[in-house]
């Protein structure tokens, strides 16, 4: 009995830390599509930031440095972005898969020139911290392994991942602020008529995007791998992207989408190290035909904000 | 008795210029408004209306000439600037977030904050419900957009500008969309507004409404100021002869036409809109050969739906459609073009009507592609396509001439033109058009027109559904009332009373 | 400037060729600044690059044979985009492709024609149907096919992992599966090559033998035949026009009677296809067999960026594929010649994207360029 809490407990602390660098990018993406603009190119902001913050916090010894020092690497990279689609009208789409090949290339790029001509980081000294054992010491607040400590004695990065979509989802539907980027991503010609910068509210919001997408990919360089490798982030940035259409553009709904996947991978994880008999491959493509099956079957017709992707131009004028 | 204060300028537009590239949109218009005044503008589609009052409100910035408000000479450069100076604008398009609830969209902008931000939605709710007490504009604060009636909308509309200290209101077509009661509610309304002190600005191009509150008015035809005259002192043909430059004949040339056999029969229809509602619920309608029947109604009671079942683009729930006796309801577009050849000029000539990106060719064979001489075995036969885009363009009279020009380059009047050539060409035994002269210009209306009469003479059936009841009441043969997915009433074209239609529209019976 | 001159000079700086060409020369000039600010010469840089081409002719072949795939599944990303789709699923496709091919090509003993058809065949048909289904998906479902074709791009790749695995496929521990039978391979010359009259030719011929003794194939003539098929599938046919319709317009297309669902699914089953036969050129002639892959090898991805710049046609997928196995492969030789990060071309292909993307602002560059020309001009 005991054993099977365990297992669950496991399953459940597999599952936090997966979902957690998507839960931020995700949230990003939220963001962004909900003033109006598409973002396809999270996966490189990812990437970038998850580089960033792993040289950040190589050089530097501070992981919580680092993880600040991502955010802004994947702004500039939502900057990019923002340039791009808000002031030059570019098909959105087609800016997302640029700044793809941008974050992978810059990242790798400087991935050689700060460490040696590798495509990977060296091992990060020192990770994020686990609050519970920093607060506790090891092994004192829960028993080591137990259950409460395999789903509560996590990086601070998932405590943060849940804090933030509070924040959030506060921001987005009780305040001022929130209610313009929703207005400007369902009818930006009526924010503008009352005179609402609907570009100085697209770019705030692209670049957020941008920051939180880079956090999630240091969630993952600094906190689950402790370093920064090319193939690392492959293709989280599309699946938080999946996530947040999953969600319906909500913050607590990309939340939810997320846990699932990270559900997904929790659950293989678990089965490959039980000797399930099933293999490796196979189970690994579990989280990926769930997400299509949910797509289909569960989610419906989605409707995205009703202005994304169409380009608000205000030349001319 | 006249709410007027000759001794207050509010408005002066002196010698306005605005210019896009080399296109002169506004010419050296002036205008004067005073306190309390209705000042109605009138035009042509096209001649420069929108663009002026977008000067005013911030929208655009005058290329020359300039604006004092209250007698003091600014510069507005964002509708910021215009809301500063007490200038609010109500659009001929709402600018309302649908999603959003009355309260939410009347404060965005202008928002109401506890500190940090944080919306006070609370005290936001109060002083709309307020302001829509103090001013007569009947609305429920909490209602979302999407579930009130363009009536409720538009006050919304008016209520965004008066929470936000309008003194000055411009109104854009405001009537476009409203029933004939509804239009009384907003004449009634607009004496309110002068009563208090406010001032109004009222874009329109129907003649007995400026008649009926309008105080001065200022003509402007082509971009250029033609006069500013006081309505009590000239008759609506005097009005109509300035904005047009010419005698303007306001009825259609059409002889008697008997009407022939009946070929389509449409009984207890019921269709639904997007959210399963039922927009057309329990529809009967007869249509016959050789004449044009007209729909007449206020947008947003069913006939978007109606046609969109027609042609095949919108299940149906209930009821049926029988063409020449045999039923065809549920049919898929293809079969309502090819197997029964209806046709259809759509009421969205960009979004139903044309590619926009595809050249005049490609677009007049939309429909045809697939048959000989346009295409055979799978391959297109580009020679005959553009020989055949050449004898519409000289047919129907599409200007450029040139087939190769993407549709995008072409006027609207010259868009609708390459639809109708497509639609007509095909000899269709029914032709359904939906609102085929929104934003034209009166030559292009006159075509239009001239194009549907021709259908019928020829003893073809035509099935005009259109939100203007002028042209409704001036081309149809025979006018059927739609009004909340029903056919409320169906009256012979001759010697009609415009009133009881309009009361037949809002849900009134005869 | 005489008149022709002036209104040629506008058509091409308007024109989507002109507005891609100054975007290319724009991508190498911030790849230029980049390696600068990093401390690299970006004159010696390109002409590594340059010389990392042209200089052998061993250099132009292997350019070719990186080529062929990205032109290939620029082809078939280009094929969706025409009908307003986006196949970011070319990928998975791929990785259909390939399996069926190394399959194929392993399984059954034909002779050589019959089995390059063969297996090329089945590779087509599977990767459309893995295309078809999230086609299908969007048309029946509503699901957005960025979403499902990326959820399919892995599932191919592990399945393909799997695949790997089988014993009657895989030789055990290598992670590699065995090799395809000769009779499937479209390598040209490859059993006369190491015969000894080969040798000798190789011996003495240096042009040509430095280009036999590369894996050159004959994927490369079939990715222009695939070019030219589907410029004539989209500009010539019925089909090409529903597909370019439903594109650019799928009210009005569907207004007018074209089944807007059934053109979707369509054009994906051609862009599956389009991209499991680059798959199947790149197993039957380069890799002959399928090996178990850690991520995604980009052949997908890269025919994205392929397909934008060729400005999502037939032709320009061609010369955008070259430009880019051109780049990739000139831009490999940099890392060892001087240290400077390959990447640096990644960095230029996204940046070439985004200007491409941005018409708006290359012309106002322009503008500015040509305002600043002509007060110059009048001042002198």
């Amino acid at each position: 009995m005991e054993a099977i809490i365990k297992d669950i407990g496991f399953i459940i602390g597999t599952t936090l830390m997966y979902s957690t660098p998507l839960i931020f990018t995700s949230l990003g993406g939220v963001i962004t599509e909900r003033s109006g603009v598409v973002n396809i190119g999270l996966e490189g902001m990812m990437f970038f930031g998850a580089f960033v913050g792993a040289a950040v916090a190589y050089y530097s010894h501070s992981p919580w440095l680092g993880f600040v020092c991502a955010g802004l690497g994947g702004a500039l990279l939502g900057l990019i972005h923002a340039i791009a689609c808000v002031s030059f009208a570019a098909e959105q789409i087609v800016s997302g898969i640029a700044i793809n090949f941008l974050g992978s290339g810059l990242g790798l790029f400087l991935s050689r020139l700060f460490f040696d001509g590798a495509t990977q980081t060296l091992t990060i000294p020192k990770k994020i911290p686990l609050p519970i054992s920093f607060l506790f010491g090891e092994g004192k607040l829960f028993k080591s392994s137990g259950f409460m400590d395999l789903v509560f004695n996590r990086f601070a990065t998932v405590y943060l991942a849940f804090f933030l979509v509070a924040v959030v989802w506060f921001v987005l539907y009780k305040t001022k602020i929130g209610m313009r980027v929703q207005a400007v991503g369902e009818h930006p010609e009526a924010a503008d008529t009352l005179g609402i910068s609907v570009y100085r509210i697209r770019y705030g919001a692209v670049m957020t995007s941008g920051f939180f997408a880079g956090l999630g990919g240091a969630a993952m360089s600094i906190a689950v791998v402790s370093r920064f490798s090319n193939t690392l982030i492959s293709g989280h940035g599309f699946i938080a992207l999946a996530a947040m259409i999953f969600g319906k553009w909500k913050p607590q709904g990309a939340m939810l989408a997320c846990l699932l996947f990270g559900g997904a991978k929790g659950v293989e994880i678990y089965l490959g190290a039980k000797g399930f008999p099933v293999p490796s491959s196979l189970l690994a493509m579990l989280p990926y035909v769930l997400t299509i099956i949910v797509l289909v079957g569960v989610v419906g017709k989605t409707t995205p904000p009703a202005a994304i992707g169409r380009i608000f131009d205000k030349s001319g004028k | 008795m006249t709410t007027i204060d000759f001794s207050q300028k509010v408005v002066e537009m002196i010698d306005v210029v605005k210019k896009f590239g080399d296109f002169v949109a506004n010419d050296r218009i002036s205008l004067t408004v005073h306190k309390g005044e209705v000042h109605s503008l009138l035009g042509e589609n096209g001649a420069g209306k929108t663009t002026l009052v977008n000067c005013l409100y911030g929208l655009y910035r005058p290329t020359h000439g300039r604006i004092c408000i209250k007698g003091q000479e600014v510069e507005i450069n964002d509708p910021n600037a215009a809301i500063q100076h007490g200038i609010g604008m109500v659009h001929q398009h709402f600018m309302l977030v649908e999603s959003f609830t009355v309260t939410q969209n009347i404060i965005l902008g202008r928002e109401t904050t506890k500190m940090m931000g944080i919306l006070d939605m609370a005290a936001a709710e109060k002083k709309v419900a307020e302001i829509s007490d103090r001013y007569g504009l009947a609305i429920n604060p909490r209602d979302k957009i999407e579930d009130i009636s363009v009536g409720s909308q538009q006050r919304v509309e008016i209520l965004k500008a008066l929470y936000r200290g309008a003194e000055i209101l411009i109104l854009d077509e405001p009537t476009a969309v409203l029933t004939p009661q509804e239009i009384q509610e907003l004449i009634a309304i607009i004496r309110n507004l002068t009563q208090e002190g406010k001032s109004i600005i009222i874009i329109t191009h129907k003649l007995h409404e400026i008649k009926q509150v309008a105080d001065y008015c200022t003509i402007i035809r082509r971009g250029k100021f033609i006069d500013t005259v006081e309505v009590s002192k000239v008759t609506q043909q005097e009005l109509a002869s300035m904005m047009v430059g010419r005698e303007v004949s306001f009825s259609v040339e059409k002889k008697d036409q008997q009407k022939g056999e009946q070929i389509l029969a449409i009984q207890d229809l019921m269709v639904e809109d997007n959210r399963g509602i039922a927009a057309v619920n329990g529809l009967n309608l007869d249509l016959y050969k050789g004449e044009i029947l007209g729909i007449a109604g206020v947008d947003g009671n069913g006939q978007s739906e109606l046609v969109e079942a027609l042609t095949g683009l919108r299940k149906v729930a209930k009821g049926t459609i029988t063409l020449h006796g045999r039923e065809i309801t549920g049919s898929n577009p293809n079969e309502v073009i090819n197997k029964w050849n209806i046709r259809t000029i759509p009421e969205d000539r960009q979004k139903r009507g044309l590619v926009m990106e595809f050249d005049v060719a490609e677009n007049l064979i939309l429909e045809t592609y697939h048959d000989t001489p346009f295409s055979k075995h799978g391959v297109l036969n580009r020679e005959k396509i553009y020989a055949y885009a050449d004898h519409c363009t000289e047919d129907f009279d599409i200007r450029p001439t040139n087939p190769y020009l993407a549709a995008k380059s072409l006027s609207g009047g010259n868009q609708q033109k390459v639809i109708i050539a497509r639609e007509v060409s095909n000899d269709p035994e029914v032709l359904i058009a939906s609102q085929p002269t929104r934003g034209l210009d009166v030559g292009a209306i006159e075509y239009v027109h001239t194009a549907l009469v021709n259908q019928r003479d020829r003893g073809k059936a035509v099935l005009l559904i259109s939100f203007d009841l002028d042209e409704v009441m001036n081309v149809s043969d025979r006018i059927a009332v739609i009004f909340e997915g029903k056919i409320v009433g169906i009256v012979d074209a001759k010697g009609v009373d415009e009133n009881e239609v309009g009361l037949m529209m809002a849900g009134g019976t005869r | 400037m005489n008149l022709n001159g002036e209104a040629l000079k506008s058509k091409f700086l308007n024109g989507s060729l002109g507005l891609t060409l100054i975007s290319i020369a724009l991508g190498f000039l911030l790849g230029a600044i980049i390696l600068l600010v990093a401390g690299f010469n970006p004159l010696e840089a390109y002409w590594v690059i340059l010389k990392g081409i042209f200089s052998r002719s061993k250099y132009v072949s292997y350019v070719i044979i990186y080529a062929t795939p990205l032109i290939i599944t620029g082809l078939s990303v280009a094929f969706a985009m025409r009908t307003g789709l986006f196949n970011i699923g070319a990928e998975g496709q791929y990785i259909i492709g390939a399996i069926m091919a190394a399959a194929a090509g392993y399984f059954f003993k034909l002779p050589l024609i019959l089995h390059v058809t063969v297996a090329v065949g089945l590779a087509i048909i599977a990767a459309a149907v893995w295309g078809g289904l999230a086609g299908y998906i969007k048309a029946r479902f509503g699901v957005h096919e960025v979403i499902s074709t990326i959820m399919l791009n892995w599932v191919a790749l592990y399945l393909s992992n799997f695949v790997v695995t089988l014993k009657a496929f895989g030789s055990q521990g290598t992670g590699k599966t065995y090799a395809i039978q000769s009779t499937a391979r479209i390598n040209l010359l490859s059993d006369w090559k190491i015969s000894e009259a080969g040798i000798e030719f190789i011996r003495s011929h240096k042009i040509l033998g430095d280009v036999l003794k590369t894996p050159i194939n004959i994927g490369f003539v079939f990715a222009i035949l695939l070019a030219v098929l589907v410029w004539y599938i989209l500009n010539k046919t019925t089909l090409g026009y529903e597909l370019r319709a439903v594109g650019f317009n799928p009210h009005a297309a569907e207004a007018g009677g074209i089944n807007v669902k059934k053109s979707m699914v369509i054009s994906m089953l051609f862009s599956g296809g389009l991209a499991g036969a680059a798959g199947a050129f790149q197993v039957l002639g380069v890799s002959h067999r399928i090996a178990k892959l850690a991520a995604m090898e980009g052949y997908g991805f890269d025919g994205i960026a392929v397909s934008l710049i060729g400005n999502n046609t037939g032709a320009g997928s061609v010369f955008a594929g070259l430009l880019f196995g051109a780049l990739k492969y000139g831009g490999s030789k940099i890392q060892d010649a001087m240290q400077a990060p390959t990447e640096v071309i990644n960095i230029m292909i996204g940046t070439i994207i985004l200007f491409v993307a941005m018409p708006k602002l290359i012309r106002l560059i322009l503008t500015i360029l040509e305002r600043r020309a002509k007060n110059g001009w009048k001042q002198s």
